[in-house]
């Protein structure tokens, strides 16, 4: 395994840190109109994840420039390509991460609606064009000889990519869910379990069918197959891998399910972390070699071609194996400090926005 | 569509636009900050309740403002692949190197300790606490550092070879980027600025309220901290501009003729704080002029040799090839010295502020006292204009190149984003950022007018994590 290899890992990783991390955040913002009956349990649930959205947000940041760093010509191509989309993804998190903050600080209620509103579109639209835009990674995307994407915002919005988007909502949705349930007391609790359990069918549902859509493109039986004649694209892994992971994956989310149902909050949490993890580590392992595939037969980028030199990838690669045992300590050590159960009884009575 | 909207054009106005949006909190940030890890500080070795009454109220301007400096930084970092992805492509291997490091040991860093300190008043233990505050005002600060030394790289590239095989620069050492010339100035530079700008929003904030006579025995203190902040700070930022003058005139001779419009090289320099003439300086009409200062500047010599606009011009074109190799001269000329001035100006008025507060002063009418109130509070902005003037500056300067030598402008630019989408994005931008920043000016406004929170020995007590094991309720 090559020092470029390593990198794909790495990046593979903070994206995997991302998803898991954000997607409850994102889960959270969903929930709102779902569980918060009124302004006091809508802020039990934004509390929940008050000390650490900005931090789980901070991953996106990270794995952004990790990609700059490492694969400048992926970072370059991806970002540039996918113009409109992240246009749109940063719009949301701007209103979503502001909102946070601006939400208590008047106690009016058409004030507090308004930043809810903007919560919610500022949670479903990232994690759904999240979705859209790594399974066009994985599908391959048309480029040209200069490695730059063409085509338009419609060819991103394909079926594929579509459920792709709809599986990372549900799953974020789920996730965000299960955290309520594992962070709040009384009938904010009952109810985010209720909703775990509402929303798991059309999730299974949605998740196996893309887990297995992904297989199916790998086994080149598919029309828009990945091996299929005009595309850029070195051979990947061996199926087996891909479908080991995906499975695993949707066991996890069987397990988070169940245990949900059976009241077990926290290990179902850490399924649900692992299916999400699993989820996106078979788009990566489904990727690999490549690592933005084109579907023209040119310009395709692969860990060789799109990667830094070695001197960069190595001294990098100190900076990260020094600093990200520190980060994930000092960020466990956060989560421990707030580990406690929030209720409708810590939120000042006074402070609430006038009801109806 | 094309020709409607020049991408080129487009994307260098939405670079402007959110750069120096995104650089009104950074300041605000960095500054305050380490005025609260201050406040705190005093608060923790001395138990005086106005410490913890400063803390809380510069703590939440500094929150306000901070959420804001994250939801506009991630834009940045996003668009250097979205609208330069050219440049990204270029420079990826060098200038992707200290982003990286900037969130892994910087971003995140900041992030996880503000939630800590937020969320952490009655939770953690309060040495614990102060230390997370003043995590994250070092973590603002080595943030800060890091770009600067990507910025660095683009004024004057250094520790890099080119790859001519891939076109593209590439990374001999990172120490060499991390130790620029250009960077040991301008880090200073640029903190010791953003502590000039927190110290004016704190002079305000406390004039407001002795103005009215209310808070004073808080705000007097706060007043006090505040003017001398502000004058030890632009002491710091002269010196270090001084530094970094002298590192621009070796990495970038033209940005710094471009500053004064010297068009012929000089010796024994003059430094022109006014002039009337064709809006680039070519012709002159009527100057205010000081003798010898810019040879000063630029050397530290009364006579050293300058080198002028037409000279420099000449030089590059017998090393880059045909082309036009001078900023806007109007830009580069009135920009250093509104820089400049609008910086002395705000120490000014706070050097004349400590001497009106000094014991043995004689008292003033109450008109007179209104009108000094005044003053100090709507000079509140001086130092964020100079700092932003000193942006466009320093950018505006480098043009026509991206990284200066190495890559022109014009060429970074994604070749495949249309004019439209860039246009669509720059309006959005525009719109969102234009409410926000209503609605954040309003919001410290509220915060400040409110004054500090009023808090009893007995909160202050349970303040310090005797007990009371719970999460602050925030939002």
């Amino acid at each position: 395994m090559d020092i470029a290899q390593i990198w794909f890992i790495l990046v593979a990783f903070f994206f995997v840190g991302y998803f898991v991390l954000d997607g409850f955040d994102f889960g959270v913002g969903m929930a709102l109109p779902l569980i918060g009956k009124d302004d006091t349990d809508r802020r039990v649930m934004i509390n929940t994840i008050g000390p650490v959205w900005d931090l789980n947000e901070t991953w996106v940041i990270v794995a952004g420039a990790v990609l700059f760093a490492a694969f400048p010509e992926w970072y370059a191509s991806l970002f540039s390509g996918f113009y409109l989309p992240l246009l749109l993804i940063l719009l949301a998190l701007i209103a979503r991460g502001v909102s946070f903050e601006y939400r208590h600080q008047r106690k009016h209620r058409q004030w507090a609606q308004n930043f809810d509103r903007m919560i919610i579109i500022g949670s479903v639209l990232p994690a759904f064009l999240w979705g859209v835009a790594f399974a066009n990674v994985v599908r391959g995307v048309p480029m040209d000889e200069n490695h730059n994407v063409v085509g338009s915002l419609f060819d991103l919005l394909n079926p594929y990519a579509l459920l792709g988007g709809v599986t990372l909502t549900l799953l974020c949705l789920v996730h965000g869910a299960i955290f309520i349930a594992l962070k709040t007391d009384g009938q904010i609790r009952i109810r985010a379990r209720r909703l775990v359990l509402q929303a798991a069918v059309p999730t299974v549902i949605a998740a196996a069918w893309f887990l297995l859509w992904t297989i199916w493109l790998h086994t080149g039986y598919a029309p828009d197959a990945l091996q299929a004649a005009g595309s850029d694209r070195a051979p990947g892994v061996g199926l087996v891998w891909v479908i080991l992971t995906a499975a695993a994956a949707a066991v996890c989310l069987l397990a988070a399910v169940a245990l949900t149902w059976r009241g077990k909050e926290g290990t179902a949490f850490t399924a649900m972390a692992a299916t999400i993890g699993l989820a996106v580590v078979t788009l990566f392992l489904s990727l690999f070699p490549n690592v933005l595939p084109s579907t023209t037969g040119v310009g395709g980028l692969t860990i060789a071609n799109a990667s830094s030199s070695d001197y960069t990838l190595g001294v990098m690669l100190w900076v990260a194996i020094i600093m990200t045992p520190l980060v994930i300590g000092y960020q466990g050590w956060t989560y421990w400090v707030f580990r406690r159960r929030l209720t409708r009884d810590h939120i000042p009575a006074a402070e609430t926005a006038e009801a109806a | 569509m094309e020709e409607l909207f020049d991408p080129l054009s487009m994307a260098r106005w939405q670079f402007g636009l959110t750069t120096l949006y995104h650089f009104i909190f950074v300041p605000l940030t960095i500054g305050m900050a380490l005025m609260a890890a201050i406040f705190q500080t005093a608060w923790y070795r001395t138990a005086n309740i106005t410490y913890l009454r400063l803390t809380r109220l510069f703590g939440k301007i500094f929150l306000i403002n901070f959420a804001m400096g994250v939801v506009t930084g991630i834009v940045q970092e996003f668009q250097f692949g979205m609208n330069w992805s050219e440049y990204s492509r270029f420079v990826g291997d060098v200038f992707g190197a200290p982003l990286a490091i900037e969130g892994l040991a910087a971003f995140f860093l900041e992030a996880t300790f503000i939630g800590l300190w937020i969320f952490g008043w009655n939770k953690l233990p309060a040495l614990a606490h102060l230390a997370c505050i003043w995590l994250v005002s070092i973590a603002s600060m080595l943030s800060a550092y890091f770009i600067l030394a990507a910025n660095a790289f683009m004024q004057n590239p250094v520790g890099y070879t080119m790859n001519e095989e891939r076109g593209r620069a590439e990374l001999t050492s990172l120490w060499e980027v991390l130790v620029n010339p250009v960077v040991l100035a301008a880090f200073p530079h640029t903190i010791f600025a953003a502590i000039m700008f927190a110290a004016t929003v704190m002079i305000a904030v406390a004039a407001w309220h002795m103005r009215r006579g209310q808070h004073t025995e808080v705000m007097r203190p706060a007043l006090k901290t505040g003017l001398w902040t502000n004058i030890l700070a632009f002491i710091g930022v002269a010196a270090t501009g001084d530094r970094l003058s002298l590192a621009m005139v070796d990495a970038q001779p033209m940005k710094m003729a471009a500053a004064e419009g010297l068009y012929e090289t000089t010796e024994a320099a003059s430094f022109s704080l006014f002039t009337l003439g064709t809006p680039d300086g070519a012709s002159e009409l009527f100057s205010i002029r000081i003798p010898y200062l810019l040879s000063l500047l630029s050397t530290h010599t009364f006579d050293g040799e300058v080198e002028g606009i037409n000279d420099l011009q000449e030089q590059y074109v017998a090393q880059f090839g045909a082309g036009d190799y001078t900023p806007l001269i109007w830009v580069t000329y009135w920009s250093f010295r509104w820089m400049i001035g609008l910086g002395i100006v705000s120490a000014f008025i706070s050097a004349l502020g400590l001497w009106r507060l000094r014991k043995n002063a004689k008292p003033m009418s109450p008109a007179r006292t209104d009108r000094w109130w005044r003053i100090l509070i709507w000079s509140a902005p001086l130092p964020l204009l100079a700092s932003l003037i000193g942006w466009v500056f320093t950018e505006m300067g480098r043009q026509p190149w991206i990284v200066f030598g190495l890559m022109k402008t014009e060429a970074a630019v994604s070749p495949n984003v249309a004019g439209w989408q860039v246009a669509l994005s720059l309006a959005a931008f525009t719109v969102i950022y234009g409410i926000l920043a209503v609605v954040e000016f309003k919001l410290i406004l509220k915060t400040a007018q409110e004054g500090p929170p009023e808090i009893t020995d007995d909160d202050a007590e349970e303040g310090e994590g005797s007990g009371r094991d719970q999460l602050a309720i925030v939002y």
